[in-house]
């Protein structure tokens, strides 16, 4: 799925790069935000079992290794409809300002912006990987992790506590799009990480198993992806909606967007030219 | 507004002086000639109810302590705004004492109920009661109309057991009352306590009162949810929606989640729940997911013997039912209505929260997630 994916940006990329010379400029530079350093105590995504019993994720220390150049806000509406205009992107289910985010993307339609948006600039953009996504986050970056408490005799204890914690970070939240700026700016300069629109990542869902024998087992299902917003969610890909792809028990993001980083040295350097 | 107001109260006052003779048989106040009979409730000792908000149900007695008894019970009626649903939608209800359902009374058979119910007169409406367990009078509901600013007092005698609906019921708008929230049970116990079909005391340790609404809330143009300022601005529409019988929402206890999260229910392993389901509109199908019906009274009546391990119960639109579980093993159970559209997409879950020891015998997970390893 990744493979095919980057196939797809590649040739985007390259039918662009045969038409440098009517490529239209880069976004304005305001538009982006370069993230020279930053370190954050990570919590590895996804799901983690310990002798088939369900464990946190491992809590790391991570620095950014490179500088990290991601837009400074979410995608507006009227940025994506450039899109759909174009014939790149699906038309959304339904109507959007123009200046709010974008809502109600999944995860093909967020790739499909970015490969779009590629094109359009010469320039190498796509979703953060989740750690990505956390670094830039910062102080808006939340841990998962809602309980230490994991009991081999009794599996309820885990899921009792994970309910009560979720129900009790529960507020009422309203949906609707807010003008860009509305949840505020983070130490690094970005526009409404963690308000009411999650964000696409690349990062697929994958469990890690750590068996009784030392092995540890490692499944990967990229038909679900994580959305970043002020909690982790894993979604599957075709999901516009979230509060209708939820499951029975748990709580859904208020809407799906997209914030793109850009690869640093461009098209050309991306390609190895 | 007010003159929407007035317009309604003097409705009200048409049919309260065409008197509403909707049977025949009965004439507007049918006790009127009933004077000469004596008052079988001298003497008897009167006790006043307290109501508590559901999904809790109030302190009583499951086993009756003396004979019969007037139970004494105090109803406001609350027109008020509510929110239903985690997008803000906003719902003009209509409620008995605040909440939806109105709170669950609780008598044993052969006691006498006697409600006095208000109609503050804050309120814009006319309003009354029909109780599916009281005898005559369309349920009570004609000797109980009255209008913002008003209260009257009923007295009916609970000769039949089980659970069953009250509603309000004004002439001419009795649907948009109800499925605006006007609802709620009455629980009459047999003197005795609740037996199995061979007569073995049922006993239990908590119980628990679900109200299933369907709503119907109409859209503007754009598809988005209208908000009003009045029940009574709200009423032409929503009757429009509710001629199509197609609910927007189908919640337990007036709004999507009002029986989740924090406020889901709780029960230790090893205690029986008593579920009251009520559904004064629309039929549905209660199934607790992961757990059963160990006694049932789909129809709510006790004078019936209970149905017995049962995986999903009906409750027929108008009624309620009564069901028993004995809880077996901890975690989170989702109490559904099982048309998991209704549950999943409209609003019709609730949980519950059961702590306690896991049972391995019961159910274990051999094999945790993993890589296919049979071919």
């Amino acid at each position: 799925m990744l493979a095919s994916s980057s196939i797809k940006a590649a040739l985007i990329g390259l039918s662009a790069l045969t038409a440098a010379h009517v490529l239209t400029p880069a976004p304005d530079e305001s538009g982006t935000v370069r993230i020279r350093a930053a370190s954050i105590a990570y919590r590895e995504a996804g799901e983690f079992l310990h002798h088939g019993t369900p464990v946190n994720g491992p809590l790391r220390d991570i620095t950014l290794d490179a500088p990290l150049t991601i837009m400074r806000n979410q995608v507006t509406r009227g940025e994506y409809d450039q899109c759909v205009a174009a014939g790149a992107c699906p038309v959304l289910d339904k109507a959007g300002d123009a200046d709010r985010p974008v809502t109600g993307v999944n995860y093909d339609d967020a790739v499909a912006y970015a490969d779009w948006l590629s094109a359009k600039t010469g320039e190498r953009w796509r979703l953060p990987t989740d750690r990505e996504w956390a670094l830039a986050a910062g102080s808006r970056y939340k841990d998962d992790a809602y309980t230490e408490i994991s009991d081999p005799d009794n599996p309820s204890k885990r899921w009792i506590a994970t309910y009560t914690a979720e129900s009790r970070g529960q507020e009422k939240v309203d949906s609707r799009p807010m003008p860009t700026g509305h949840f505020g700016i983070n130490e690094h300069g970005l526009a409404d990480l963690s308000g009411n629109v999650w964000e696409w990542t690349s990062t697929c869902y994958i469990r890690h198993h750590v068996k009784p024998d030392g092995q540890t087992q490692v499944s990967e299902n990229c038909g679900v992806r994580v959305a970043e917003g002020s909690h982790r969610a894993l979604m599957v890909g075709f999901i516009r909606d979230p509060k209708a792809g939820a499951c029975s028990v748990g709580i859904p993001p208020a809407n799906l967007g997209i914030r793109l980083v850009r690869d640093e040295g461009g098209l050309r350097r991306w390609l190895g030219l | 507004m007010l003159s929407l107001r007035k317009a309604l109260c003097g409705a009200a006052s048409v049919a309260l002086l065409m008197a509403a003779p909707i049977h025949a048989d009965e004439s507007h106040n049918p006790t009127v000639h009933a004077k000469a009979q004596a008052d079988m409730t001298i003497g008897l000792p009167r006790v006043k109810a307290k109501l508590v908000a559901p999904p809790n149900v109030m302190d009583h007695d499951q086993i009756a302590k003396g004979g019969p008894k007037v139970v004494q019970f105090t109803m406001k009626i609350e027109e008020k705004e509510i929110v239903i649903d985690g997008a803000g939608t906003t719902f003009q209800a209509m409620t008995f004492d605040g909440s939806m359902p109105g709170p669950t009374m609780v008598v044993h058979e052969g006691d006498y109920v006697e409600l006095t119910l208000i109609n503050p007169d804050t309120n814009s409406m006319p309003h009354n009661i029909d109780f599916h367990a009281a005898t005559g009078a369309l349920g009570g509901a004609q000797l109980t109309l009255i209008n913002p600013g008003e209260q009257a007092t009923l007295r009916f005698k609970a000769t039949k057991i089980g659970a069953f609906v009250y509603h309000c019921a004004p002439p001419g708008m009795i649907p948009w009352h109800v499925v605006s929230g006007m609802s709620g049970t009455i629980m009459v116990l047999p003197r005795d306590g609740l037996k199995d079909e061979k007569g073995k005391p049922i006993h239990y340790d908590r119980a628990y009162t679900i109200g299933e609404f369907d709503l119907y809330v109409p859209k503007d143009a754009n598809g988005k949810y209208k908000d009003y300022e009045s029940a009574g601005d709200s009423y032409a529409d929503t009757v429009e929606v509710m001629k199509g019988l197609v609910p927007t929402h189908v919640v337990f206890n007036g709004a999507v989640g009002a029986l989740t999260g924090a406020k889901a229910m709780t029960a230790k392993v090893g205690e029986t729940v008593l579920f009251i389901h009520s559904t004064a509109n629309r039929d549905t199908r209660p199934h607790l997911i992961g757990g059963h019906g160990d006694y049932v009274w789909e129809r709510g009546k006790f004078v019936n013997a209970p149905e017995k391990g049962l995986e999903t119960w009906f409750v027929a639109g108008g009624s309620a039912g009564v069901a028993t579980y004995t809880f077996h093993q901890p975690g989170i159970y989702a109490y559904v209505n099982h048309n998991l559209i209704e549950a999943a997409e409209l609003g019709a879950t609730a949980h519950v929260k059961v702590e306690g020891d896991w049972n391995n015998d019961l159910m274990q997970q051999v094999t945790p997630p993993g890589p296919i390893t049979i071919n």
